[in-house]
């Protein structure tokens, strides 16, 4: 019924390409991340672990430069018909995907540090250590590190669970606010 | 008199004697063994707990000198023990089946001051290679420190050889850090 307000009050084109781009790098790194674990040690978990630690800095990074377009831009309006404790919901999953979205690479980065691995984005630029060494706050942060993880991929089930609710049981079109291609 | 003469001969001669290798001892709590590998750009830290050394140094006779070592290399500790396990290893280290590297000096020179370079054998996991260390001297209250600092080949002595001989993965050269805490040596 409101579709034509939800087409009309798109996200921003550089707010759509972060969204995807960050979607496709989250989903990918958890899952490298659940895989490499398990691992026996080997040349390609080396290279797992590394590659999971690079794309981790630049989820953070973009991570960054999202917050600040979407402080500095209006993110369109919610349907009006929307319930208001969906609209709290919405809010509240939105707020806590943003806080994992640092907390996890974070968290992630610290866990390597304190297990004595400095981090060199692309084997070429070699990142501050967050932590110093240290074998006991290792194991801790890496318990941290992976329960951080599983809330960032509730939150995403949560959200994608929610914008396929919209796109099928309440038919607003919310969906194509953040849809790569503009729709009807 | 006779007496006081007699101490004198006593004293000259505990001066001009040569070293005494028993009277030179490593303090191994204030000694560091520690190295630098890197993997895909990562400077990666660790260090052996266990070493022993025979010293038997005069600075002032560098050339007759001897110093030996042997480093267990279980006891290596990289701060991470998953990773600890693994390089003890048939691939890595193999210490179960060679517990220690050991290291015998051939040649002690003078560089001049407290400078010194020191070459020997090095063995480790039955692979032996030629290994010269600069080593800088330095003496405060009845200690010697020792510093030095020196490369090797890991793949010389097969140290991650078959699926870790990639040195674009792990770099070929690992560099070995000293810091060796002596009593009983006499002045440079």
């Amino acid at each position: 019924m409101n579709s034509s307000v939800a087409a009309s009050s798109r996200y921003s084109p550089v707010a759509i390409i972060l969204h995807w781009l960050l979607a496709v790098m989250i989903v990918a790194s958890f899952c490298v991340g659940l895989y490499m674990t398990d691992l026996a040690m080997s040349p390609q978990r080396l290279k797992l672990f590394n590659w999971h630690k690079w794309a981790g800095i630049v989820i953070l990074a973009l991570s960054a430069v999202r917050l600040l377009w979407r402080l500095s831009h209006r993110a369109p309006l919610l349907p009006v018909s929307m319930p208001g404790w969906q609209v709290a919901a919405s809010n509240a999953v939105h707020a806590l995907l943003y806080v994992l979205f640092f907390a996890v690479p974070l968290s992630g980065w610290a866990y390597s540090n304190a297990a004595g691995f400095p981090i060199v984005l692309f084997a070429l630029i070699p990142l501050p250590d967050l932590l110093e060494k240290n074998r006991e706050l290792a194991d801790t942060i890496k318990a941290l590190h992976h329960w951080l993880a599983y809330g960032l991929a509730i939150c995403v089930v949560l959200h994608i669970i929610a914008a396929l609710k919209h796109q099928w049981i309440d038919k607003d079109g919310l969906i194509s606010r953040m849809w790569p291609m503009s729709s009807r | 008199m006779f007496r006081r003469f007699f101490l004198l001969v006593a004293l000259a001669f505990a001066a001009l004697s040569p070293p005494v290798g028993a009277q030179q001892k490593l303090v191994v709590a204030q000694s560091e063994l520690s190295f630098v590998s890197k993997q895909m750009g990562v400077p990666v830290e660790g260090k052996f707990r266990k070493f022993e050394a025979e010293l038997n140094f005069e600075p002032k006779k560098p050339e007759i000198s001897k110093i030996a070592f042997t480093v267990d290399l279980a006891s290596i500790d990289i701060g991470n023990t998953e990773t600890e396990k693994e390089l003890g290893k048939s691939g890595w280290f193999d210490s179960l089946k060679i517990p220690q590297a050991k290291f015998t000096s051939t040649a002690i020179k003078s560089l001049g001051g407290a400078k010194f370079e020191v070459t020997g054998k090095l063995a480790i996991k039955g692979n032996t290679r030629d290994v010269t260390a600069p080593i800088t001297l330095t003496q405060a209250g009845g200690v010697t420190t020792a510093r030095g600092e020196f490369t090797v080949k890991r793949l010389e002595f097969k140290i991650g050889d078959g699926d870790w001989n990639d040195t674009s993965l792990v770099a070929n050269e690992v560099v070995v850090k000293l810091k060796l805490t002596m009593t009983g040596m006499s002045a440079l």
